[in-house]
């Protein structure tokens, strides 16, 4: 509302008596709508804030991708068509080296980002580095538990449940995989640009989707391994 | 060398197949010579292809979706031709395997590559808009999600010509859809196209919620948002909630056929009805997240047109939460034949029929609004009228098939065609239609002719019942779906008066093609100079028409529902006399890129050239990587330009100029 208009109230406002009680509120409100309070300039948007939103909302989904697997899972783990059964594969000691690997690797992926939050540099690379080593180890242990089984006629073709073994851990090492070559691109970033904003946002990143990957190991070593051999 | 891939997989012999190749390809060539001619190259790489700018994200899909109308109601007309043909000694002109191509292109395509991309650029177009933002959270991301459907919708036209399209309908159900009953790469192209369009929708989904939960002006908390961004952002929620479970089901079956896997082949312990639960439990939520953004529309539409705000605002936002939560707990409603027992069959039916009361809060909440309200029957309050009525009797017939028992008896029958069509036509495209129509002036500048739509409306509305109300006889008297033949003499008129029908909704597609032109030619002297040609009530309309690049050269402070109706009333002054420089995203080609090697990828995956699936994707990480360490990625419109392009809408106060 412009200036203009104000005097034009303000002069009806005199010359009614009786009125005049309420002239406060009308200035109050004459006041609230003029242009600094109808809009701002600027408008901050936190883009750390946003960006890590947004990737919690792509961890979700793909959370949701692997309750796909987890549920088809659940449905044909008992479709062994006359083949090799869990209890007769699995062997919890190699998985539980495997899992190791992985829940350590989970911290020193903490530790690496309380040396982000220190913005310790090389600390922070270090850590990476560790954490890296670790999944590689993991993925290896993978591979080569895959590559027995597919040894010893147990591969993905041979019934239902191994194709939803398979595809499920897979998917789940694929997954680790990625978070490897992201970690490597995160690794050579921080070394050549530093602990700026936007790579440390990247880092966070970077590591919720590694604890994510964690949880769902969790989940695939319980389900799969822990009660295929108990039932 | 080249896989599967002989010169043989083009279908010389086919000469139906051979001229709509011919078409397409004369189409493609033309529209590459004109550019070349007009020497625009240039000009749309640098402003269109790899923009980032919400607004010409939302045409370019509003564009895929359109020509993917015009295809798909290509192979619409193909099957009421070939089924009023169809009866007795008369065998019709499309053989059985090729029907079966055209029926499953034309569920695909209508689904996934029109209607998926006509919602998406509506949301693209608006949403930004309606809440005061200057773009979306993740603007390179939309760039990618829009370059990735375009790549799934090119990989679909491909099989047209090279190789041939699935024959399994649009979900491929197994075991039809394996290996050892579908050798062919027909499926192929089915997968890796959806595949790919549906990440880049998952992006889309990740991409608005940040964008409605984080971009919104201040003052606009969630209950003051507009209602089209509450449907979108129920949409989106469930766009990321369940687009992964059809990523999952496709990779399943694309691992079945390619390693030989057993997750739905009838051998091995594979369960093909664990293929039906799990499309059908992202497939049934596909549908409303079709029509959830569509009601959006709708309420944004008739408050407008009937001058009062939104009757019942609140129940409209439970009402659509209700829809999207209940979405998610009807899926088996797709196969009660599949043999559950009864209590199975008996919860998904209840639970059925209880989406049709969010749904008729709905319907009454809008006409609640247009009681007593003073209503303007503009083009889209036609469609959204039309839309009212059809819908329901839709609905009805939903709630019909929803009672296990009369669906064992029209379970895949026309009745079910007819029912889906009648809430997709009715609910989806007329939606879509309406929408276009009312936001034009704000996306292009300029409205849409008025008449020519009102007669397209027409042709389309009464075309609608002609083509599918024969339909719902036809599915009583025991007419399946997907048939290249019958021999049924009761069935015959009513198949022709089907054929009919579709050549009216023919007309109205020609209307609404002739109104794009007129409307184009018409648009100097109808250009939208006030940015509030209807009088509207929210953020869109007050900023000026078409929206400029950064569209608000202020956030306005948002202190009611219908914000800007608020700022009219209040008599809030909307020219400025200060701007500032606007930090904008700067345009990036790797999404793009990226989806150009997703193409490659998918096609190669396809015909099984296996070197260069690989060399693809590592197209694909390259291109990513190298875009993670461009830092250029911003820059600033200079306050004098903000105040230019202000100025030109007479948006700069009298005292500063």
């Amino acid at each position: 509302m412009s200036t203009d208009q104000m005097i034009m109230r303000d002069g009806a406002l005199a010359l009614r008596p009786g009125y005049a009680d309420h002239a406060a509120d009308a200035l109050r409100d004459l006041r609230q709508s003029h242009d600094a309070v109808d809009f701002q300039v600027e408008h901050h948007h936190d883009a750390a804030a946003t960006a890590q939103l947004g990737f919690w909302i792509y961890l979700m989904s793909d959370c949701l991708l692997f309750s796909g697997l987890f549920a088809t899972y659940s449905v044909l783990h008992g479709h062994t068509a006359g083949g090799p059964t869990p209890q007769s594969l699995f062997e919890l000691p190699y998985v539980l080296v495997e899992t190791m690997f992985l829940l350590v690797s989970s911290f020193t992926c903490g530790l690496a980002t309380l040396a982000m939050n220190r913005q310790q540099r090389n600390a922070t690379v270090g850590w990476l580095a560790v954490t890296f080593l670790l999944g590689l180890g993991f993925v290896g242990m993978e591979v080569h538990e895959f590559a027995h089984l597919v040894a010893i006629g147990a591969g993905p073709s041979r019934s239902a449940f191994l194709s939803s073994f398979f595809t499920l851990v897979a998917t789940h090492g694929l997954h680790v995989t990625c978070g490897l070559i992201f970690m490597a691109v995160m690794m050579v970033t921080v070394l050549k640009k530093g602990l700026t904003p936007s790579t440390q946002t990247r880092l966070n990143c970077l590591s919720l989707f590694w604890h994510f990957l964690d949880i769902i190991w969790v989940g695939v070593f319980s389900l799969v391994y822990l009660f295929g051999v108990a039932h | 060398m080249f896989g599967k891939l002989t010169l043989s997989a083009i279908p010389y012999t086919n000469p139906i197949v051979m001229g709509a190749v011919a078409g397409m390809v004369i189409a493609v060539l033309a529209v590459l010579a004109l550019v070349t001619y007009l020497g625009k190259w240039k000009y749309l790489w640098t402003e269109w292809f790899t923009s980032v700018d919400h607004k010409k994200i939302g045409v370019m899909y509003l564009i895929v979706g359109g020509v993917m109308l015009l295809r798909g109601f290509a192979d619409a007309i193909m099957m009421r031709s070939q089924q009023a043909l169809a009866y007795g000694h008369n065998l019709g002109y499309l053989p059985p395997q090729h029907f079966d191509q055209v029926f499953s292109a034309h569920g695909t395509i209508m689904i996934f590559f029109m209607a998926m991309p006509m919602v998406i650029g509506l949301m693209n177009c608006v949403l930004p808009l309606q809440i005061g933002a200057r773009d979306v959270a993740f603007p390179f991301l939309n760039n990618l999600s829009l370059w990735l459907t375009v790549a799934g919708a090119i990989l679909l036209n491909v099989s047209l010509a090279i190789g041939n399209f699935s024959r399994t309908g649009w979900l491929a159900y197994p075991p039809l859809s394996e290996l050892h009953y579908s050798p062919g790469v027909g499926v192929d192209y089915w997968i890796w196209a959806l595949q790919i369009s549906g990440i880049g929708t998952t992006l889309t989904g990740v991409n608005f919620i940040a964008t409605i939960l984080k971009m919104r002006a201040p003052g606009m908390t969630l209950m003051r948002m507009p209602v089209f961004t509450w449907a979108a952002l129920c949409t989106n929620i469930l766009i990321v909630a369940v687009f992964p479970i059809l990523t999952v089901t496709l990779a399943l079956l694309t691992v079945d056929r390619y390693l030989g896997m057993h997750f739905f082949t009838n051998s091995f312990g594979g369960d093909p009805m664990m293929y039906l639960n799990l499309i059908w439990i992202w497939g049934h939520p596909e549908v409303y997240i079709l029509i959830l953004p569509l009601f959006g529309v709708y309420s944004e539409i008739v408050p407008t047109f009937s001058g009062k705000p939104l009757f019942g605002y609140t129940s409209m936002v439970y009402a659509t939460m209700t829809i999207a939560l209940l979405s998610m707990l009807v899926w088996l409603h797709h196969f009660f034949t599949m043999g559950n027992g009864g209590d199975v069959n008996a919860f998904f039916g209840i639970t059925t029929m209880i989406i049709a009361v969010p749904t008729g809060v709905k319907i009454f909440n809008w006409l609640f609004t247009m009681y007593r309200g003073r209503v303007r029957f503009t083009t889209p309050m036609l469609w959204t009228i039309g839309f009212m009525i059809t819908f329901t009797i839709g609905g009805m017939t939903g709630v019909l098939l929803s009672e296990p028992p009369a669906d064992f008896v029209l379970h895949n029958s026309l009745f079910l065609v007819a029912h889906f069509h009648n809430v997709i036509i009715g609910g989806v495209v007329f939606g879509v239609f309406a929408g276009l129509s009312y936001w034009a002036p704000k996306i292009f500048g300029f409205p849409l002719n008025e008449r020519l739509g009102k007669w397209a409306f027409w042709c389309w509305f009464i075309g609608f019942y002609v083509a599918f109300m024969p339909l719902y006889i036809l599915g009583m008297m025991g007419a399946t779906r997907r048939m290249d033949h019958y021999n049924v003499a009761a069935w015959h008129p009513l198949f022709i008066v089907a054929a009919i029908g579709s050549v009216i909704i023919f007309a109205g597609i020609g209307l609404q093609l002739l109104q794009v032109v007129v409307s184009i030619r018409q648009r100097e002297r109808t250009r939208d100079l006030t940015g509030d040609p209807w009088n509207g009530r929210t953020l869109e309309w007050s900023i000026p028409s078409p929206a400029p690049a950064y569209n608000f050269a202020r956030i306005p402070v948002v202190r009611d529902r219908d914000a800007f109706w608020d700022m009219k009333r209040r008599g809030v002054d909307l020219t400025a006399s200060t701007f500032v420089p606007i930090h904008m995203p700067r345009n990036k080609g790797a999404g793009i890129i990226m989806a150009g090697f997703a193409l490659v990828t998918a096609f190669s995956m396809v015909w099984h050239i296996w070197w260069l699936a690989i060399a693809g994707l590592a197209g694909v990480l390259v291109t990513l990587i190298r875009h993670a360490f461009d830092d250029d990625r911003d820059f600033h419109i200079g306050a004098d330009e903000v105040r230019r392009v202000e100025g030109l809408h007479g948006r700069v106060h009298a005292r500063s100029l």
